[in-house]
């Protein structure tokens, strides 16, 4: 294997570790508003991610430098091409990040109200766009031969891109969902869990839309047929097992799911583009691959030696630090936020 | 407004509002860690108290640091394209290894220590306080890393027409990183202390908890004398450094024209004519130019007319013929001079500080307490206008000599996206800002006494009277 190509499945092991972590902490800021019914609620859902959103968020930023050291013209042509989008995504990324701080900085309710709605549309339209963001890079879109694009709205915005988002959406709200059940007591588990199990058939259907979906508008199947079938079976099962541990109430085993179910349909992603990073609408030889768009061998070569000796620390304290804060949230105990 | 401007215009106003936040943290965040020792080790609750009052107002300044820093990532692909497809090799390194090194550990630790107060021993706690400032240190080690190498860029070769990366070790050996970290860390140092200083400065004013705010006063007396004069000698090694690798940004930040004489003068204030390359007035320093650009009282600089022409001589063949190579010189010049200013000043209050101590009359030398509310934007002014100088007297260039600002940003980026972004940034930035004075303030005013937050049931409004 290539120095290239180890980067690019390490690239998707970062964006997997952010959907995986991130994913539920979009999930239970959602549920904000889908499940919570008063303000106690909210403050107990927001308190379950208090000490680890931060840290979950850093996996989107070191996977943006990543791609920027190891693929300079896909984070080129990504970044400038998705210039809308990624602005909203900041925007929102912005806003949830000093929500949390914030909400509770003032003992009163309309404050509190005014910061936990930031929290709920900033978890909502990340995963989203994110979604978009990748259905329609899996598309394609209008790269010319400079490698640079210049995308129309209904480039970034069409059938499929909507559909795209929408699953993420679903998938990133399930998993906060899961967690929840996992980090709550009471009422309020219960509930998220009967949620939870509403919301898994609704994101069985999104895929198989989206799986259709992607068969008409993509070329995936045709680059890569044996293993997207693997994947999407894989993907397919880890669903149906995660209902059937939200209904046994095994709630770390459900979590454990959808998080493989995230962590599957990132992979599914990667593997449809591969070894393309950016595919053209307009030609395929203007497609950027990890060989055409990577940073030179001695540059990967170092940074490869730095990912390998840095990372397994980062899980350790990461897995630690999950370890720590165990227990479930209830309102009995001092909340932090 | 094209889109060179727009895109300039959006990296400076966002990158300054966000060292607004970072020296900031960056020095109360080690000012906390050193409370919080002092608490261990001596088993004094004043010092707990201490660490929990300035680590909230650390925590929230941290908050709005973390969240304008996101934009500067995404920023160099989003508006600098054809910069990032060009250095990515080289700069890309530094900004994902800041990530993976610096970011997860302070923002994993930070999240420890705000919800471990209960839950952990003593010295654990104190651990993640330390590796919250170990991580927001390494954070500025490699970004300054990435800012060295548009400097002063080693370590590379340019191949395929890209510069590619060929030596690691040089990149973080560069000289103009170890002169260049040093200098931003004291000046954190400073930001920290005169924040600290000047919020126990009001309150002693106001004659509220002064043991407190006394011994909160000491630390940032200790902390402002070593940052201080900290920037003063980083600041020289800097300078000497500047002279060696970008004469052209000294030459106009001191606005010499002509070559000097020998030895040089320092120019205390000029009236600067740039259209016609002269200084219409000057007000000169015997010697001192000599001794911060070489530490000894002889020796001469080149002035920017020479230079123009070494430069064109140089570099023409890489950027095209008739380029300008003076930066913008009166921007150069006072940024300079205003940075220095604030420093001088810094150091002076420090010393008053120190002597009222030795005194024992900190409390009560009103005029100075009153001075240093207001002071607590010296360092802020002085982190700003260093930054500018550096930044602007290094144009025309992203990289020195490889490649213009010109030919960096993203062609197929609309002015109008840049401009809507601008707004957008601003909106938000200029309402976190209010929120975060608002909320600072607000803290400050309850005191130290403070629990870790409100009730949960939200029962008490405190906007309305006891009683009503």
């Amino acid at each position: 294997m290539e120095l290239s190509e180890l980067w690019f499945v390490l690239i998707g092991v970062v964006f997997i570790g952010f959907f995986f972590l991130e994913g539920f902490d979009y999930g239970v800021g959602m549920s904000t508003r889908f499940v919570a019914r008063n303000q106690q609620e909210r403050t107990i859902m927001v308190n379950t991610i208090g000490p680890f959103w931060d840290a979950n968020e850093v996996w989107l930023l070191t996977g943006g430098g990543a791609i920027f050291a190891a693929f300079p013209h896909w984070y080129a042509t990504m970044f400038s091409g998705y210039y809308l989008p990624l602005l909203a995504v900041l925007l929102c990324l912005i806003g949830r990040g000093v929500s949390f701080e914030f909400r509770r900085k003032i003992n009163n309710h309309r404050w509190t109200n005014i910061w936990d709605w930031v929290i709920f549309i900033g978890s909502l339209l990340p995963p989203f766009l994110l979604g978009v963001l990748f259905t329609s890079m899996l598309k394609g879109m209008p790269i010319q031969q400079d490698m640079n694009m210049s995308a129309g709205f209904t480039d970034y915005i069409n059938i499929y891109s909507l559909w795209g988002g929408l699953t993420v959406t679903l998938l990133c709200l399930l998993h906060g969902l899961d967690f929840l059940t996992l980090k709550t007591d009471g009422e309020i588990r219960q509930r998220t869990a009967a949620v939870a199990k509403k919301v898994t058939l609704a994101v069985l259907g999104a895929l198989v839309v989206f799986v259709i979906l992607s068969w008409m508008m993509t070329d995936i199947f045709q680059v890569h047929l044996i293993p997207e079938l693997i994947l999407i079976a894989a993907i397919v099962l880890v669903y149906i097992l995660a209902y059937a541990f939200i209904a046994k109430k095994r709630e770390g085993l459900a979590f454990t799911m959808t998080g493989l179910g995230l962590a599957f349909t990132v992979s599914a992603i990667f593997v449809g583009l591969f070894p393309r990073v950016m595919i053209s609408s307009i030609n395929k030889a203007f497609d950027l691959t990890v060989y055409n768009a990577s940073s030179g061998a001695y540059s990967l070569k170092v940074m490869t030696i730095v990912a390998v000796t840095i990372l397994p620390f980062v899980l350790a304290y990461t897995v630690w630090s999950y370890y720590i804060f165990r227990k479930r949230v209830t309102h009995k105990e001092h909340l932090t936020y | 407004m094209d889109q060179l401007w727009l895109a300039r215009a959006q990296f400076t106003s966002t990158t300054i509002f966000h060292f607004f936040f970072v020296p900031l943290s960056i020095g109360l965040v080690f000012m906390v860690a050193i409370m919080e020792t002092m608490y261990v080790v001596k088993k004094n609750e004043v010092y707990k108290k201490m660490a929990k009052f300035w680590g909230h107002l650390f925590l929230i300044n941290f908050a709005v640091g973390v969240v304008t820093g996101i934009i500067q990532e995404f920023q160099f692909g989003m508006n600098w394209s054809e910069y990032s497809r060009f250095v990515g090799d080289v700069f890309g390194a530094p900004l994902a290894i800041e990530a993976l090194l610096a970011f997860f550990m302070e923002s994993t630790f930070v999240g420890l220590w705000i919800f471990g107060w209960e839950r952990f021993s003593k010295k654990l706690h104190l651990a993640c306080i330390w590796l919250v400032s170990l991580g927001t240190t390494l954070s500025a080690v490699w970004i300054l890393t990435a800012n060295s190498f548009m400097q002063v860029p080693v370590g590379f070769a340019v191949k395929n027409g890209r510069a590619e990366m060929n030596d690691f070790l040089a990149l973080l050996g560069n000289g103009q990183l170890w002169a260049e970290f040093p200098h931003v860390f004291t000046g954190a140092l400073c930001t920290a202390a005169f924040f600290v200083a000047g919020i126990s400065a009001y309150n002693l004013l106001k004659k509220r908890h002064i043991n407190f705010y006394k011994r909160s006063m000491k630390f940032a007396i200790v902390i402002g004398l070593i940052g201080s004069i900290g920037i003063a000698l980083t600041g020289h090694t800097q300078a000497q450094y500047l002279v060696k690798t970008q004469p052209m940004k000294m030459a106009a930040a001191e606005g010499i024209w002509e070559n000097t004489p020998d030895p040089a003068p320092w120019s205390a204030f000029a009236l600067i004519n740039t259209d016609k390359q002269t200084n219409s007035f000057e007000l000169n320093i015997p010697y001192a130019l000599s001794f911060l650009s070489y530490s000894k009282f002889n020796g001469s600089l080149k002035g920017m007319k020479t230079l123009q022409n070494e430069y064109s001589a140089k570099y023409d063949s890489i950027v095209g013929e008739g380029t300008n190579y003076i930066p913008p010189v009166k921007t150069t010049y006072w940024s300079f001079r205003l940075m220095v200013g604030f420093g001088v000043a810094m150091i002076l209050l420090s010393l008053i500080g120190f002597y009222l101590w030795r005194k024992n009359r900190l409390d009560q030398s009103s005029i100075f307490l009153k001075f240093l509310l207001p002071a607590i934007a010296f360092p802020y002014l002085a982190n700003t206008f260093g930054w500018i100088m550096t930044e602007v007297g290094r144009q025309p260039w992203t990289v020195f000599g490889l490649m213009t600002t010109a030919d960096s940003i993203s062609p197929n980026v609309p002015a109008g996206a840049l401009l809507f972004s601008i707004i957008m940034y601003l909106l938000i930035f200029t309402l976190l800002a209010g929120v975060m004075v608002y909320l600072i303030v607000r803290e400050v005013k309850k005191g130290p006494e403070i629990p870790n937050a409100a009730p949960l049931d939200g029962s008490t409004d405190p906007f309305k009277k006891v009683g009503a």
